[in-house]
């Protein structure tokens, strides 16, 4: 590929071709895998991890005369994620037979919503460094994710797990206003921890629990008509949805620069190249002969529950936003930040419920979030607990330990979970705050350096490091730096 | 709605029928018949009427979100015309 040009000019992502500046415009379909411990129409575990082939019922592995019964508590948590996506109820939806062949679907068709999903429309808002953007939410709808094929345990065979055939899915599929690689990050994460913190899903990407499919095209700038839009399938990670969204937008600028046409067609990523390429064995893919499942009556929902379910449900992301910056006084950065995952607002909450809010904001998002990118983990993983970090920026706060030293005593604490203050006790780290211990030091420092005295009384004022500095020096570093200043200020006067 | 032999070679190919040459003749001129058969509803009008996906006029039934199946691999596998110990085993799909 030749001339692979990025312009970010007011924050608007277009490529440079040759003949003119494309915009590129993406929709995705979200799979979020429904946290329920049984699956949507059958009771077997859902489990992640689990011996091959141990969690599936009769009715996952499709033998004949079984019947689904839906579980009300994937209901429950499909209407609490589109209430959390401001989104519109629907009280009549309909569950549909998405028919196709596979070896992974015992059924020979997918139970899915088509017409009648049970989420209609709703939005995300986005908070991006040229401002905030609404993304549209399309519609939310349930269904049942597919087994697993195994391709590499033998040379000539598949292997076929349907442990996971029948988990519930939710499809959230979005209208196509994202338009660059960086948005679809902010889109992903938003949703994610939206998710996450109504507990619907838990956003676990390596375990497959979020994976999308992502629709491209592109179009002149300027342009109001979408393109012809390719679907690239099952994109398992932020970084790989970046990728490919790169490589086709570039592919499909090529192909209409030079001339021709895109197909509308299925397309696959390849992490390997780095490139996407058509998945012919989907060319009749998209006649999937949808028709409203036998098996199942529509699901009629009443005013009551979903209004339930409206009172209960927790704070969100932006609610929680706009009261960080209110009761906290943080600017909009930090507490975007800081908010971004459930477990880290709760863990900043619970540190400033009895320690200072500018130390408590700036040693977890600076020492704490250094240590867990180091380490790779997350926050709930970390050795220095929310109670221990409270601890530490209390021992600063009341000058017992100055914050150089707070993060000597930090690098203890994250490598092995000891309480800082035995760390403080058992290292002698306290500063010398005794004002008598300190003025005797002082005094000794000044009658040993008349001469410098005498200096610093004629306006030499530089000196006065110098003294600071030596009581330092005696101190072995412990001396409260105020208190020190205090002193000698009183003492250099007279 | 017309159909013809390509309809016909495509639906079978959809719903993996095999469907030997020299029937899809007659199967077309069946088929054909019966559709139009079926069309006669078009007659009707139904613009005011709303999809139907039920004749019961009763509520989903639902269960509660709890693990009491799955367990049985042996059983599960045992009608699989080729197996091992824990999986399913088909030719090699990939793409």
């Amino acid at each position: 590929m030749v001339g692979k040009v990025m312009n970010k000019e007011k924050g608007k992502y277009l490529i440079e071709g040759e003949k003119g500046k494309w915009e590129v415009v993406i929709g995705l379909e979200v799979h979020a895998q429904v946290s329920s411990n049984s699956k949507l129409f059958s009771g077997s575990s859902t489990k992640f991890g689990a011996d091959p082939n141990t969690q599936v019922s009769l009715v996952d592995s499709a033998f004949p005369g079984m019947l689904p019964v839906i579980n009300e508590f994937c209901v429950q948590q499909a209407i609490k994620t589109g209430l959390g996506l401001n989104a519109k109820i629907n009280s009549y939806s309909v569950f549909d037979r998405k028919n196709y062949f596979y070896a992974d679907l015992p059924q020979g068709y997918q139970i899915s919503q088509y017409k009648n999903p049970i989420v209609g429309e709703g939005k995300i808002t986005l908070d991006l460094p040229s401002g905030t953007k609404t993304i549209g939410i399309e519609r939310l709808h349930l269904e049942q994710d597919a087994g697993k094929s195994i391709h590499d345990l033998d040379p000539s065979n598949t292997y076929v797990d349907l442990n996971r055939s029948g988990v519930a899915l939710m499809e959230i599929v979005s209208k196509p206003d994202l338009s660059s690689p960086d948005e679809v990050n902010a889109y992903i994460k938003k949703l994610r921890s939206i998710m996450r913190y109504l507990g619907t899903c838990d956003g676990n990407m390596q375990e497959g629990s979020l994976r999308a499919d992502v629709n491209v095209s592109v179009r002149k700038e300027g342009n109001k008509e979408l393109g012809t839009r390719c679907e690239i399938k099952n994109v398992n990670s932020i970084k790989f949805m970046q990728m490919a969204i790169i490589y086709e937008a570039q592919r499909q600028v090529e192909l209409l620069e030079s001339g021709k046409s895109i197909d509308q067609e299925t397309r696959l990523f390849d992490t390997k190249k780095n490139e996407t390429r058509s998945m012919r064995s989907k060319e009749d893919a998209h006649d999937y002969r949808y028709f409203p499942d036998p098996d199942l009556l529509p699901l009629n929902l009443n005013k009551e529950l979903i209004e339930n379910i409206k009172k209960n449900l927790p704070e969100l992301p932006d609610q929680k936003k706009e009261r960080f910056i209110n009761n906290y006084s943080l600017t909009a950065y930090e507490a975007n930040v800081l908010v971004s995952e459930k477990e880290i607002s709760d863990y900043f909450e619970e540190v400033v419920k009895t320690s200072d809010i500018k130390l408590a904001k700036n040693w977890i998002m600076g020492d704490l979030f250094a240590s867990l990118n180091e380490k790779n983990i997350s926050i709930s993983q970390s050795r220095v607990t929310a109670k221990k970090m409270s601890q530490l920026i209390d021992s600063i706060s009341s000058g017992v330990i100055s914050g150089r030293t707070a993060k000597e005593v930090f690098e203890i604490m994250k490598e092995s979970g000891e309480e800082p203050d035995k760390i403080i006790e058992s290292k002698g780290l306290q500063q010398k705050s005794d004002p008598k211990e300190l003025e005797k030091i002082i005094e000794k420092i000044l009658t040993d350096n008349k001469d410098k005295v005498e200096q610093y009384k004629s306006g030499k004022d530089k000196l006065f490091g110098f003294f600071v500095g030596q009581v330092m020096k005696i101190s072995g570093g412990k001396a409260n730096p105020q208190l020190v200043n205090q002193i000698l200020k009183d003492k250099l006067k007279k | 709605m017309s159909i013809d032999k390509d309809k016909i070679k495509h639906v079978s190919k959809l719903a993996r029928i095999s469907v030997d040459e020299r029937k899809i003749d007659d199967l077309t001129k069946d088929l054909s018949s019966i559709f139009k058969f079926i069309e006669q509803l078009n007659e009707l009008n139904t613009d005011k009427v709303e999809p139907l996906s039920s004749i019961l006029n009763e509520p989903l039934r639902y269960r509660k979100d709890e693990i009491n199946d799955g367990k049985i691999r042996d059983k599960i596998l045992e009608n699989s015309p080729k197996k091992n110990e824990e999986f399913f085993v088909v030719p090699k799909v990939i793409e």
